[in-house]
């Protein structure tokens, strides 16, 4: 349970101290302003900003609220984080919640990402700007790089889980086979896998 | 027209079978807008993930740039509306009958057997990206450095894009 307009969120029976104290219920224009901050205030990733948004500055969620609604995002094709502001949303205000959720997220990284598209566009030939671009792009693919590894990492433990995985990596990174058609081969070997583990 | 109508295309497509988040993806875009349509080179698609991940936002806005590259202003919002309407649609069925399926066993197995699927597509992007990037020495040494840093030091992922910028920029004076 938990209480808007109190200083302390509850979080597994332990009482943990929010930045901010909030007494608002979280209506449709509400969504879309706690969306668009996350989503301005994220690099490289904007789920730990919602994640701020929701359990700590507005007090909507509690922690294991946010982590079950996590878990169905991942469990979701697609953004994870444009799938968590659409359930969010929809939870509050059904379509309309929906719609803030995922346009406050969405517009202003928009906006500026095309902005410095257009900068790119300008300016882009000039010698210095191809170096920078260049330098940033080898700087993003050491941290692709490093994204990828760290999600493998923990796959160790588990042989057949390695095998996919180095087999999705081979047929969709390296032989650039048809991508729909490896995810729908896979996808079920993989499950079946995960199913005959379990059982 | 026909340009907007294969980035929706494109992209729709895409939208429902990115395991695991949109960077997933990226292996299947860099396929479609390079390879296929020849939108692009394989260097111009890794420019254009650098840019996106230079702004703030989710990380679908590779898809936003893509789509610019292509059609302009109205390439990105086709291309972004593409990508995002069909996951977010089922985003909102499935967010309405979660607590249904929740607690299901299906749906632990499904989710453990996506796992190394998913993983295995961020590594996949992450060697097309790597390898639409790294020319030469200079580039295997900045990407090495980001790469080892971004392991062994918890900083803001920020911080190491900016450093890589710079010494874009100090390999040119």
């Amino acid at each position: 349970m938990r209480l808007w307009g109190t200083g302390v969120g509850c979080n597994a029976g332990k009482a943990v101290w929010v930045d901010r104290v909030t007494a608002e219920k979280p209506t449709v224009a509400r969504v879309f302003w706690a969306f668009f901050r996350a989503g301005i205030a994220g690099f490289g990733g904007v789920l730990p900003m919602a994640r701020h948004e929701l359990v700590v500055r507005q007090g909507w969620l509690t922690a294991a609220e946010f982590s079950d609604l996590f878990a169905l995002c991942q469990f979701l094709p697609g953004a994870n984080v444009a799938n968590l502001s659409v359930i969010y949303g929809a939870r509050v205000a059904g379509v309309a919640g929906a719609v803030a959720g995922i346009v406050g997220l969405t517009a202003a990284p928009v906006a500026a990402v095309l902005g410095l598209a257009v900068l790119y566009g300008r300016y882009g030939a000039l010698p210095p700007v191809r170096h920078l671009v260049a330098g940033l792009s080898d700087g993003a693919a050491g941290l692709i790089l490093a994204t990828a590894l760290r999600i493998a990492w923990p796959l160790r433990a588990s042989a057949w889980g390695v095998v996919v995985a180095a087999a999705v990596c081979l047929a969709v990174g390296v032989l650039r086979l048809p991508f729909l058609a490896c995810v729908a081969v896979f996808a079920p070997v993989s499950v079946a896998l995960a199913w005959r583990g379990a059982a | 027209m026909r340009a907007l109508a294969s980035l929706a295309l494109i992209f729709g497509g895409i939208s429902l079978v990115a395991i695991g988040g949109a960077n997933t993806a990226v292996p299947a875009m860099q396929l479609a807008v390079v390879d296929q349509d020849h939108f692009m080179s394989a260097a111009e698609f890794t420019r254009l993930f650098a840019l996106a991940q230079a702004a703030p936002g989710p990380n679908l806005l590779v898809v936003t740039l893509c789509g610019w590259w292509v059609a302009g202003v109205a390439g990105a919002l086709v291309a972004t509306l593409a990508f995002l309407l069909p996951a977010c649609c089922l985003a909102y069925a499935a967010g309405r009958v979660w607590t249904r399926f929740r607690d299901a066993r299906w749906r632990r197995v499904v989710q453990d057997g996506l796992v190394p699927v998913s993983a295995g597509l961020m590594l996949a992007a992450a060697a097309v990206i790597v390898g639409g990037a790294v020319t030469g020495w200079r580039g295997l040494v900045v990407a090495g450095v980001v790469l080892a840093a971004s392991l062994g030091v918890k900083r803001h992922p920020l911080w190491w894009l900016a450093g890589s910028a710079v010494a874009g920029l100090a390999g040119f004076y």
